[in-house]
């Protein structure tokens, strides 16, 4: 004997109208019979027998309302469906309660209570210590742009890792539209360095593919404002499948290109994605400034076993800075670095904004502050043992970032803080960011809208009360 | 070699004969189809109980394309599909109790309860998922078959969406790419007329598509989807193209879903007397069964131990599936990213 329950139509649906029978007692019905109609506020659906066998009893009138979702409304006999298969009445209720009801229960704060490591939004806290690698003592300093230091990255790896690939547009044979490939295909060739039609949303999605076929891509775009059309492919397929899957497939790539304002440009090709990518859980995001960072993250992206968002600047792709000499220098994804100390307030900023804020502290102890610059390298995971330090030293706090402030980089280091060093501030922080509009393409409101030197040393004397 | 192949209806080779075939063969198309389609009806039994939750498509109608697509295959091709993705998993030999447990979202789930029914994948079975966004598919799929490329290794990516996919535009900047690199993949475009509720003839300005690549010289065949034979044979020939290095190929799979586009849809778009005559005249069960017996392959006794042996196993995959626990709250913050191990 089995009983057929009320089904519920949908995850919302607790009752419903029994509309209609379309069998009677003594019928017989197999599996895939309509045997009933039903309906709810929003639909009428036909109920199919999955077990087949004889009807010995109609529970509920044609006709009747409110019937609950798992009340039997009928009994079927002569099925060979063993029993057990019929839930005990109140379990199903307890799998829907659970899955619609109180959302105290299951809400990732009591969850991440009994995590260990759980503490606070975003936290993938390393388990060691961090440090940038020593430089052997005698290695040569080289001075090297940005664009050869990223170069130098992908040839490095690419010769160490056949699983290592370049595609993207302009790639290969035009030598990457802002040279950042120069001479990977001549030592690489054509197999291991693709050129791709226009096509971001398609490109994205097939080396989300590759690498979950076990290659490393290394997925270029032209500018990251090219990368919304392929951004589902970053995030559904990439940043997900690994948690979906239940840990069985990974996607080991790296997506990169220039991010943030050029020059002159305008709003649809200067923006800054750093905050759009680091909120979500599965993606790694990196922004490094100097060449050096440059070199040594985008090695350790490559090798990263996670997808990884990697934010270059078009304006820093020609600086040059020292980058140690040889083919291992490679850094720890998750780790900011003080690159001025000072004891007044705490600058955070992240690629090209650390130049700025570093002027900016310049100007500052010529007026007797002392600014301890942070540049924050990762945006996610974000350091925030680095900057909670910093602050509880100098007690005050600037943000400095290209993209807009709402919801921003800045607005979580100063969610950090106020979390992890409330009693320690001695001002309410500060954020520079872009001005709240599209990026407009005349000189003038262009620099108005851009963080400046002016703007984070006008910040930094307001958190200090100076004026 | 780079010969342009106009698309064509089937017409090439004959065929395959129940004849041709072994018996085992041609059971264990039966037996897989079977399963596929009780397992498909548990399923909903168990999402009206209230055990499964979210979205729930079934691929009742469908049985014949992935089980006779999966006969062909070598060891090494992928499968990637969307959402109405149970019959795949089922047919490339993940276990029941496993999928029936994502399902319901408990810890024996094929992806510990953290996928649910549109998002399962296999790497021992070479299923890349399981993808819960329309034409995502196409795109992950030719990838796989770069990657099959990039080593040389002889391998086919059969990829799989459906008729409303088919208008998406990542799906042609793939046959682009896929027809421009030579690619090997199968693009089995599974076309059961209905874009959720929106007919291909509303949705669709081309509505054969197997003639959908043609603008990237990619050949298309039309099938029967609903003869599990005639699937295995067009996939057959479309798998030999692919592999042999001429690119991709395009199925067009003409079947049809008994069912709603998910649980929660009434299918008002169509009428139950569509419905019917396709359950009465085109069932790929039925039709094989039919062909079984009438040629002698199998009496009414064997067919019917299969049928017990079938529902045996999707009695254990519920009872399974209603018995594992949830998972622990541990899991929450687990396999977000993988721990690196340079």
């Amino acid at each position: 004997m089995t009983d057929i329950l009320m089904p519920a139509l949908s995850p919302t649906m607790e009752e419903g109208t029994l509309a209609k029978w379309h069998v009677k007692v003594g019928d017989t019905v197999a599996s895939g019979d309509v045997i009933a109609e039903i309906e709810t506020d929003k639909a009428t659906m036909e109920v199919e027998a999955v077990d087949e066998g004889v009807i010995e009893e109609l529970l509920v009138e044609a006709g009747a309302e409110g019937v609950k979702v798992n009340a039997p409304i009928a009994r079927l006999s002569g099925g060979t469906t063993p029993a057990k298969s019929a839930p005990a009445a109140d379990e199903p209720k307890a799998a829907k309660a659970e899955a619609s009801g109180d959302p105290e229960k299951t809400s990732p704060a009591e969850a991440k209570a009994e995590q260990p490591d759980g503490d606070g939004p975003a936290a993938v806290r390393p388990k060691e210590a961090l440090a940038d690698p020593d430089i052997p003592e005698g290695a040569k300093l080289v001075k090297t742009t940005v664009r050869d230091a990223l170069r130098d990255a992908m040839a490095e790896e690419m010769r160490r890792d056949d699983t290592v690939f370049l595609m993207g547009e302009e790639v290969a044979q035009y030598q990457g539209a802002y040279k950042v490939s120069r001479g990977l295909l001549e030592e690489f060739g054509e197999r291991r360095v693709i050129d791709t039609p226009i096509t971001e949303h398609g490109f994205a999605g097939l080396g989300v593919g590759a690498a979950m076929a076990g290659l490393k891509p290394i997925v270029e775009f032209m500018t990251w404002n090219f990368a919304m059309q392929a951004i589902d492919h970053i995030i559904n397929s990439a940043a997900k499948t690994h948690y979906m899957s239940g840990g069985q497939i990974t996607t080991p790539m790296v997506f990169r290109g220039p991010n943030g304002a050029a020059s002159r440009v305008a709003a649809q090709h200067s923006q800054d994605y750093a905050a759009w990518y680091a909120h979500v859980p599965g993606l790694k995001v990196i922004a490094p400034y100097d060449a050096a960072d440059a070199k040594g993250l985008l090695k350790a992206a490559i090798r990263d076993p996670n997808p990884v968002v990697f934010l270059e600047h078009e304006m820093l792709y020609g600086q040059e800075f020292d980058v140690p000499e040889g083919d291992d220098y490679v850094l720890p994804i998750g780790l900011a670095k003080v690159r001025r100390t000072g004891a007044d307030v705490t600058i955070t900023a992240y690629s090209r904004m650390v130049g700025l804020a570093l002027k900016a502290a310049e100007e500052l102890a010529g007026e007797g502050i002392e600014a301890e610059v942070v540049d924050l390298r990762t945006i996610r995971p974000l350091d925030h043992d680095t900057i909670v330090d910093s602050v509880k030293k100098t007690h005050r706090l600037v943000t400095v970032e290209e993209g807009w402030g709402p919801m921003g980089v800045g607005a979580e280091v100063i969610a950090r803080v106020i979390e992890h060093a409330f009693d320690y501030l001695d001002a309410p922080p500060a954020r520079v960011c872009q001005e709240d509009v599209p990026l407009p393409y005349a000189a003038n409101l262009e620099a108005a809208s851009l963080p400046s030197v002016e703007k984070i040393v006008k910040a930094a004397k307001a958190v200090c009360y100076r004026s | 070699m780079a010969r342009a192949k106009q698309a064509a209806k089937t017409g090439g080779s004959p065929a395959e004969t129940v004849e041709s075939l072994s018996k085992d063969q041609l059971l264990g198309f039966y037996r897989d189809m079977l399963l596929i389609r009780r397992f498909e009806e548990r399923a909903g039994q168990l999402y009206g109980m209230g055990l499964i939750g979210g979205f729930c498509h079934l691929y009742i109608g469908q049985e014949a394309i992935a089980v006779g697509v999966q006969s062909i295959q070598e060891k090494g091709d992928q499968v990637i599909t969307a959402y109405r993705d149970h019959g795949h998993m089922l047919a490339c030999g993940m276990d029941p109790q496993e999928v029936m447990a994502e399902l319901t979202g408990r810890a024996g789930g094929s992806s510990k309860g953290k996928g649910g029914s549109m998002h399962m994948f296999s790497r021992e079975a070479n299923f890349y998922g399981g993808h819960g966004i329309v034409g995502a598919p196409a795109p992950l799929g030719t990838g796989l078959a770069l990657a099959n490329r990039y080593r040389d290794n002889g391998k086919v990516a059969f990829t799989y969406f459906g008729d409303g996919a088919a208008n998406q535009g990542q799906v042609y900047e793939s046959f682009n790419m896929a027809a421009l690199w030579k690619l090997p993949v199968v693009y089995l475009i599974e076309n059961n007329q209905y874009a959720m509720g929106t007919s291909l003839e509303r949705s669709s300005s081309e509505t054969h598509m197997y003639k959908r690549g043609a603008s990237f010289r990619i050949p298309g065949e039309e099938v029967d989807g609903m003869d599990v034979l005639a699937v295995r044979d067009a996939a057959k020939r479309a798998a030999a193209h692919a592999r042999s290095g001429e690119g991709p190929f395009i199925l067009e799979m003409k079947t049809y879903r008994y069912r709603g586009h998910s649980m929660s849809d009434p299918a008002k778009y169509r009428t139950r007397e569509e419905v019917d005559e396709v359950r009465k005249t085109r069932d790929p069960i039925e039709h094989l069964r039919e062909q079984l017996e009438r040629d002698g392959v199998a009496d009414e006794a064997t067919l019917k131990g299969i049928d017990a042996e079938v529902k045996r196993i999707v009695a254990d995959a519920a009872e399974f599936a209603r018995t594992s626990p949830e998972p622990d709250l541990s899991e929450l913050y687990t396999e977000v990213y993988v721990e690196a191990a340079q």
